[in-house]
């Protein structure tokens, strides 16, 4: 930019100088490639060990039958009652959590969106969001489990539910803040009262993104071992009810992969498959519907 | 859209209270050390192949079986680290024992075979201490003539997570290694002086398993079913003595149980007794609010002693001898309602 | 007819607004709930420790002693490394897949990138001690410790056992943990930069580096630091991948890079089912709450520096 003082030093720094853009250019251009591997890499590599070692421990009796006792011979057994628990605590935290999630998500976009209690509650929300999830556990222990002296699925639930409520809020905000603010005002202008709005025009706009937002909240509570360790507890019997401890995958995956006997160490590897299948299956469906939005 | 969501709720809502209705009363829960749920869930499954009752048994850590069943959110609790009868009283406990494990040293060491390399107490614990840092230490090597020790440096590992195994180790620990006693003392969870931390006894072999030099401790099952290298240790006789059910035996039959079933099982006399051995227990009230539950659990437990032997013999569990079973069923008296009278007469 | 609807519209409107706010305040009311019962749990520990325990370097479940400085230090500087590597990577995939990438890979590739953030963190955990911990050391910590290790003082960042077990490999792993998050956040904010922009700074003959460093980077910073918040959130949370691989060590002897330390949340993971009530479990609660204040501080942070940012924008324009 400062003027040289000599027409042919400028003609001559300009080349070198040109040339030394685009040498830092393919630099940059090398290395961005190099991150992208190196992000493909570690993916494929946590994928293929996954799989490999999951697959093996795959079998239809999984689906059908019982957490075995230990030290029975490889392949019977299965992980039914676990998979049951987690998804009635799963759908129960889910229906629970995310009304209360969309609620007060419309209540910072809508309502509120720059009012002190708004500032408040999204500023906790982000507190929340980041919070180690073996306390949210430790926090349904000491209110629920020890006042209704029970473990009990209901109480797994509710710690999933805390889980769910900031994802949700998180993602409706978002999702409602970037609907055109001239869509409502079409509305209002028609006569159309605030919640009438709300239901039926902007939140059907955003309806995708919070969608989204619902199951990316559902993938992460699958996965959840610490807030169930305290609450839901587990259990080897088949269940269909949440009172009382309750058979769940992420506990039953920790300690069948912590023993020493082959048939629950199979097993857990099975289960670990099964989670992460299930926890990509929701992820890719939420990108589809994010991208059906756009 | 919104409808579906709607209907969803619904049918879920109303299943979920349906089968809350359909709910059998039975269902017992325990909860307690990880030791010996193994064995715990083998027995709930096959008493409930015979006669169907629900016995529901899960691993949460001995101290958390101590806090579960003070809350009274379990019907009983298990325990690795027996209580004093003082403190017994106190909380208006009781606790019995169920079946006796051991503790194995486990290496990694180059040119050593599976149960060649002898350790006793005090290297053991000085190696703990670190103040024996290298295989070919002269304290090791007196115990090991022939044996070609090398010059690597010894990794240790212990247990990262509170456990009854880590209670049963540094408890011996503390009756065999002065220092030890002094400096660090005993517990499910310690000051380690030095060392890995790995979670579990599955964390703890795949340390040794990997680094060459190492040495860690596992219960028992663990170190046959993973075919790692052990250790033979001296016992108080002064014999050294490879893991062993018998050897296992031998230190549990020195215990007196009819005194007291205050018993740790470390470092016991006789010629042939395992040093590490340690037994598992059950604590339940005294006084039970739900009686029932207490009188189902207590079947349970007889119809183990009874015909669960086979079982835990499998899964390297050693059970109590009949005599010992026989105090503790007498002592399932004490256990009462409301009233006073016994749960199970 | 026309009125009475009226009135029952204002009536939905208002009962609408009542639960849209009951359900903030619910919200609100839960967290306050949370640390409300942590503070009555550490309550023990505040009392024996105060402050003094964050720099207390001892852990001593049998004499009851203990402090937290191994596992807040263990936390923070976990964290810190992995943002190191996440960002820089993060920003390079978010690149390649915004700038480079031929359009039909862009999609595939986008996904493939935020699957790693669906593998359960277990997966994380048992991978880095079975796997990759054994890798990490023979290929890059024995290297290092022979290259550097007579160094004065490069030497003491790699002395100690080169296990693939400490807090090199604890935020390696972490770092891929959080490297989704920040790339995908990267990339969607880089797309929405008006192409208006950029086709001027590639106008003006920018090479592709020039254009996301001076125009895509300035234009999106707000939404680049919101990205790397959410991913030191998540690396400062933690619990699983962490507790597996970084060695569970409480004592802080050494500040190299290889020896086995401890965090928050694996120390929680791992004793809290063992520690006997008292002051042992105080201390155990004491230190979740001194998770959630570092948080609160990370958080008061980048809003005060995205305050800063949105000021700066405003001077310059």
């Amino acid at each position: 930019m400062s003027p040289d003082t000599s027409m042919n030093h400028e003609t001559s720094s300009k080349a070198a100088r040109f040339a030394r853009r685009k040498r830092f250019n393919q630099i940059a251009i090398a290395l961005s490639m190099i991150a992208m591997f190196a992000g493909m890499f570690w993916l494929a590599w946590i994928l293929w060990e996954t799989v490999s070692v999951g697959i093996s421990g795959l079998s239809v009796a999984m689906f059908t039958e019982n957490t075995p006792p230990a030290g029975d011979a490889i392949g019977e057994g299965g992980l039914a009652n676990a998979m049951m628990g987690s998804f009635l605590m799963v759908a129960l935290a889910t229906f629970v959590g995310a009304p209360i999630g969309i609620l007060t998500g419309i209540y910072l976009a809508e309502y509120d969106p720059s009012g002190k209690l708004s500032f408040t509650v999204r500023f906790i929300n982000d507190l929340l969001l980041s919070a180690p999830s073996i306390i949210i556990g430790l926090f349904v222990y000491a209110v629920i489990v020890v006042q209704f002296k029970e473990f009990s699925g209901w109480a797994g639930a509710a710690a999933l539910a805390l889980i769910v409520i900031p994802i949700v809020i998180r993602t409706t905000e978002n999702m409602l803040a970037l609907i055109p603010a001239g869509l409502r005002e079409a509305a209002y202008a028609l006569g159309s009262p605030k919640w009438k709005v709300i239901t039926r025009i902007t939140l059907v706009a955003a309806r995708a993104g919070v969608l989204t937002g619902i199951l990316l909240a559902v993938a992460r509570i699958s996965g959840e071992t610490a807030p169930l360790l305290f609450t839901a507890l587990n259990n080897q019997f088949w269940k269909a009810s949440l009172s009382g401890p309750l058979a769940n995958l992420p506990v039953t995956i920790l300690q069948f992969a912590m023993s020493p006997y082959e048939n629950w160490q199979k097993l857990a590897w099975g289960g670990v498959f099964l989670i992460t299948l299930a926890v990509l299956g929701l992820n890719i469906l939420a990108r589809m519907l994010s991208r059906e939005k756009l | 859209m919104k409808r579906l969501i709607v209907a969803a709720c619904v049918t879920a809502a109303s299943s979920l209270g349906m089968s809350t209705l359909a709910l059998a009363a039975d269902n017992v829960t325990g909860a307690g050390a990880s030791f010996p749920a193994p064995l715990y869930t083998r027995w709930a499954a096959d008493y409930n192949k015979i006669t169907g009752h629900k016995i529901n048994y899960q691993s949460i850590g001995s101290s958390a079986g101590l806090k579960q069943i003070e809350e009274k959110t379990v019907d009983f609790g298990a325990s690795d680290a027996p209580l004093t009868d003082a403190v017994l009283q106190e909380k208006g406990l009781v606790q019995f024992p169920m079946v006796v494990g051991g503790i194995v040293p486990i290496i990694n060491v180059q040119g050593v075979t599976p149960g060649q390399l002898k350790l006793n107490g005090q290297v053991l614990g000085d190696i703990y201490l670190g103040k024996i840092t290298l295989w070919n230490d002269p304290a090791i090597a007196a115990l090991n003539p022939g044996l070609k020790l090398p010059d690597t440096a010894i990794a240790v590992v212990r247990r990262a997570d509170g456990s009854g195994t880590s209670f049963g180790f540094t408890n011996y620990l503390c009756k065999v290694n002065a220092e030890w006693k002094e400096k660090v003392g005993e517990g499910t969870a310690v000051n380690w002086p030095t060392g890995l931390g790995g979670k579990g006894n599955e964390g703890v072999a795949a340390f040794v398993g990997r680094l060459n030099g190492a040495i860690g401790y596992v219960e028992y099952a663990y170190a046959k079913r993973n075919k790692l290298a052990h250790a033979q240790i001296q016992n108080r006789a002064g014999k050294f003595v490879q893991p062993s059910e018998a050897s296992f035996k031998a230190a549990a039959s020195g215990a007196e149980w009819e005194k007291s079933f205050h018993q740790i099982l470390t470092d016991q006399p006789g010629d042939e007794s395992w040093p590490i051995t340690s037994a598992t227990f059950i604590l339940m009230h005294k006084k039970q609010d739900k009686p029932a539950q207490a009188a189902a659990s207590l079947n349970f437990f007889a119809w183990a002693f009874k015909n669960g032997d086979a079982q835990a013999s499998n899964l390297d569990y050693i059970p109590m001898p009949p005599a010992v079973k026989e105090i503790v069923a007498r002592s399932w008296q004490s256990i009462t309602d409301a009233s006073g009278k016994a749960v199970r007469p | 007819m026309r009125l009475k609807l009226n009135i029952s519209n204002a009536l939905a409107d208002r009962l609408f607004s009542l639960t849209a706010r009951g359900a903030a305040l619910l919200t609100l009311a839960l967290l306050l709930g949370i640390i409300a019962s942590l503070i009555m749990g550490a309550w023990p520990a505040i009392r024996e420790y105060g402050a003094g325990f964050l720099t207390r370097n001892a852990w001593d479940p049998v004499r009851e002693d203990f402090g937290g400085l191994m596992m807040i230090y263990g936390t923070l500087v976990t964290s810190f490394i992995a943002l190191l590597i996440a960002v820089p990577v993060s920003f390079g995939i978010a690149l390649f897949l915004t700038e480079l990438s031929p359009v039909w890979l862009k999609r595939p590739l986008g996904t493939a990138i935020e699957l790693l953030a669906a593998v359960p963190s277990i997966v994380y955990g048992m991978w880095g001690l079975m796997v990759f911990g054994p890798v990490l050391a023979r290929y890059v910590q024995q290297p290092m410790q022979s290259l550097l290790g007579d160094i004065p003082f490069l030497g003491a960042l790699v002395s100690g056992p080169p296990v693939g077990i400490g807090i090199l490999s604890a935020s390696i792993i972490l770092s891929i943990m959080i490297i989704p998050f920040i790339a995908s956040v990267m990339r969607d904010v880089f797309e929405v930069t008006p192409p208006l922009l950029k086709e001027s700074a590639y106008g003006l003959g920018a090479t592709t580096w020039e254009v996301v460093w001076r125009v895509v980077l300035p234009y999106t910073k707000t939404g680049v630091l919101g990205g790397i918040m959410l991913g030191l959130g998540r690396a400062l949370g933690e619990t699983m991948a962490v507790t597996f691989v970084i060695g569970n060590m409480n004592q802080l002897n050494s500040l190299s890079l290889f020896e086995p330390a401890n965090s928050i949340t694996s120390a929680l993971a791992n004793e809290f089912a063992e520690a006997a009530p008292g002051l042992h479990q105080a201390s155990l609660i004491y230190l979740g709450l001194v998770l959630f204040l570092i948080t609160f501080t990370v958080l008061i942070c980048s809003k005060l520096l995205l305050l800063r940012l949105k000021k700066n924008e405003g001077a310059r324009v």
